[in-house]
């Protein structure tokens, strides 16, 4: 991957002019790199990662294991669209395997999530069936430990 | 009774470490921000915590060959004909040590007589000194420049060659400097030793940390020069593993049962955890050692060029994980600058003088930290060398 987009992924704070220090360019090139990956959607958008337990998120998150029909033209990508579309949905994959889409939704508690899938998803046209799994704990995230533990130790002046 | 009057006169001849006095000096400033260490940030990768683990979960708490353990000998010979082109034997060209630093001292103590002597680059690791004094050989000098982007000249090495001279000792990439020798100089310098018939040891323990998609050559892969090297590299610095303390020397079988010999007795074996945990960094470890390449060179570009801007001048070191900055623009020498630097800044860099008198007007600065204690340290040195710019 573009070394570039490859620092953005580990920290999308970091300033044109810090990623220009470390990439031996100057921060109006990665400015204008940066603009130009925005406008043609290969950056899609900036988060923060949280931690939902000290974030005191009392959200809920479910993965729904969805199978439906493929349409004649169109194959999975007009329902997945259909189903990415929908507030609730924050991921949604085709997948390979007993299933073909894996959609990650997220709701206001169990009721809510429940309603959107059987009032939503389990009535488009061409879904056969879904199975939810309610997330219980969450351990790491985005690639980032939950509770890293620190590894410091090191002396502060060694050869 | 004196204690110290029974101390071996050689010992006592040994000064104290510069980095040690340094050291203490740290501890009582307290809450600094350390440029200063020697090793890797990053804590060893899971992979090969995990493996340690399971290998005592299983009971793998014995001795080993005194060699090491063959499968890790096998692994070693692997990945050193892969990275290094030099094929050596497992089972007679392959020693298993406590680090490169065990390894150093086997060399010198297997191979030197009384007076014999050793040719080294400075600045260089704080070692080499003590180590040949140590096993009684005389430790020779050669002075590496920032003019040559801190390279070894081969016609240098030559003046310092006398019937006396036994081994030359290299250490590319460079600690302190992140100097990295181009291919002519090394062959110029295998010539010199072909010529004088003499051994090579060379530490190649950064080979991996190479920046600006350069290749790392190694002496012992030149020709002719396998049969009078002694390859040593270890697990501490690309693979993050410091604490495991193992290293390797590979080198013809004369010699590794010579090194050997020395080792049983001293040593015995190197630990079996650590011994493991390097077979699954070596069969596995290429992805986690890849991406910590990467954040040093990331975290080198910032380095120099805010050092640079801070006005002290620095080369672009081409491997390790140090800077070597220029300090002469503030007229301080290198210990002043790091121990001023210490009490107004509180940031611990180390004197370039602690790694040789060549190192005068130098400082080493450690990028192996995290992003964050590096851009503060870097704002804090910028600030102190315009407050004791003299030029
Ligand atoms: C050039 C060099 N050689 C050897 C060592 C020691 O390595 P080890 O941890 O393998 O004993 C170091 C550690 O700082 C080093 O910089």
């Amino acid at each position: 991957m573009d070394p570039l987009l490859e620092l953005l992924q580990q920290d999308a704070r970091l300033s044109a002019e810090q990623l220009g220090a470390q990439l031996n360019r100057t921060a109006e090139e990665v400015a204008v790199e940066i603009a130009a990956k925005e406008r043609d959607g290969t950056i899609l958008g900036y988060q923060a990662v949280l931690d939902p337990e000290k974030a005191n998120d009392t959200g809920v998150l479910a993965l729904i294991e969805v199978k439906v029909t493929p349409e004649r033209g169109g194959g999975f990508d007009r329902i997945a669209e259909r189903i990415a579309r929908f507030d609730q949905v924050v991921s949604c994959w085709l997948m390979s395997g007993g299933h073909d889409l894996a959609v990650v939704v997220q709701g206001s508690d169990l009721r809510d999530v429940a309603r959107f899938v059987s009032e939503k998803l389990s009535s488009l046209e061409g879904v056969l069936s879904t199975a939810t799994h309610f997330q219980l704990k969450v351990y790491k995230q985005n690639g980032f430990l939950s509770h890293a533990s620190s590894t410091g130790g090191r002396l502060p002046v060694s050869p | 009774m004196s204690l110290s009057d029974k101390i071996s006169a050689r010992v006592q001849a040994v000064p104290r470490s510069g980095i040690r006095e340094f050291f203490e000096l740290v501890l009582a400033a307290g809450d600094v921000i350390s440029l200063g260490v020697g090793e890797p940030d990053f804590c060893s990768p899971w992979h090969i915590r995990e493996a340690a683990i399971f290998s005592l979960e299983k009971g793998q708490t014995s001795y080993t060959s005194n060699l090491g353990l063959l499968e890790l000998r096998k692994s070693i010979a692997k990945y050193v004909a892969a990275k290094f082109h030099v094929q050596y034997q497992p089972t007679t060209e392959v020693l298993v040590t406590v680090g490169v630093s065990e390894a150093l001292d086997l060399a010198f103590r297997a191979l030197l007589n009384p007076g014999e002597e050793v040719i080294y680059h400075e600045p260089c690791y704080v070692s080499y000194n003590p180590s040949i004094y140590m096993a009684y050989g005389t430790p020779v000098t050669v002075e590496t420049k920032i003019e040559d982007d801190f390279a070894l000249r081969a016609s240098d090495v030559e003046k310092a060659i006398t019937p006396k001279t036994k081994i030359i000792m290299l250490n590319f990439p460079t600690n302190p400097t992140g100097g990295v020798q181009p291919k002519a100089e090394l062959e110029g310098i295998a010539d010199l030793a072909k010529q004088h018939d003499l051994i090579v040891i060379t530490d190649e323990i950064y080979s991996e940390l190479l920046y600006d998609d350069r290749e790392h050559h190694s002496i012992a892969a030149l020709p002719g020069m396998k049969e009078r090297t002694i390859l040593m590299h270890g697990f501490s610095k690309a693979f993050a593993m410091t604490g495991f303390r193992l290293g390797y020397a590979c080198s013809p079988p004369e010699l590794t049962e010579a090194m050997m010999k020395v080792h049983q007795y001293s040593m015995l074996c190197a630990p079996i955890t650590a011994q493991i945990a390097a077979v699954e960094a070596l069969e596995n470890g290429a992805g986690p050692v890849e991406k910590m390449r990467k954040a040093y060179w990331h975290r080198r570009n910032l380095v120099v060029s805010e050092l640079n801007a801070a006005g002290l001048s620095c080369f672009q070191p081409g491997g390790a994980f140090y800077a070597f900055p220029e300090i002469r623009s503030t007229g301080l020498s290198s210990r002043e600058f790091a121990q001023r630097l210490l009490e107004e800044e509180k940031v611990a860099v180390v004197p370039g003088t602690a790694f040789g008198t060549a190192g005068e007007g130098f400082v080493r600065c450690c990028y192996a930290t995290d992003d964050q204690n590096l851009a503060t340290a870097l704002g804090r040195i910028k600030a102190f060398a315009a407050r004791h710019r003299v030029s």
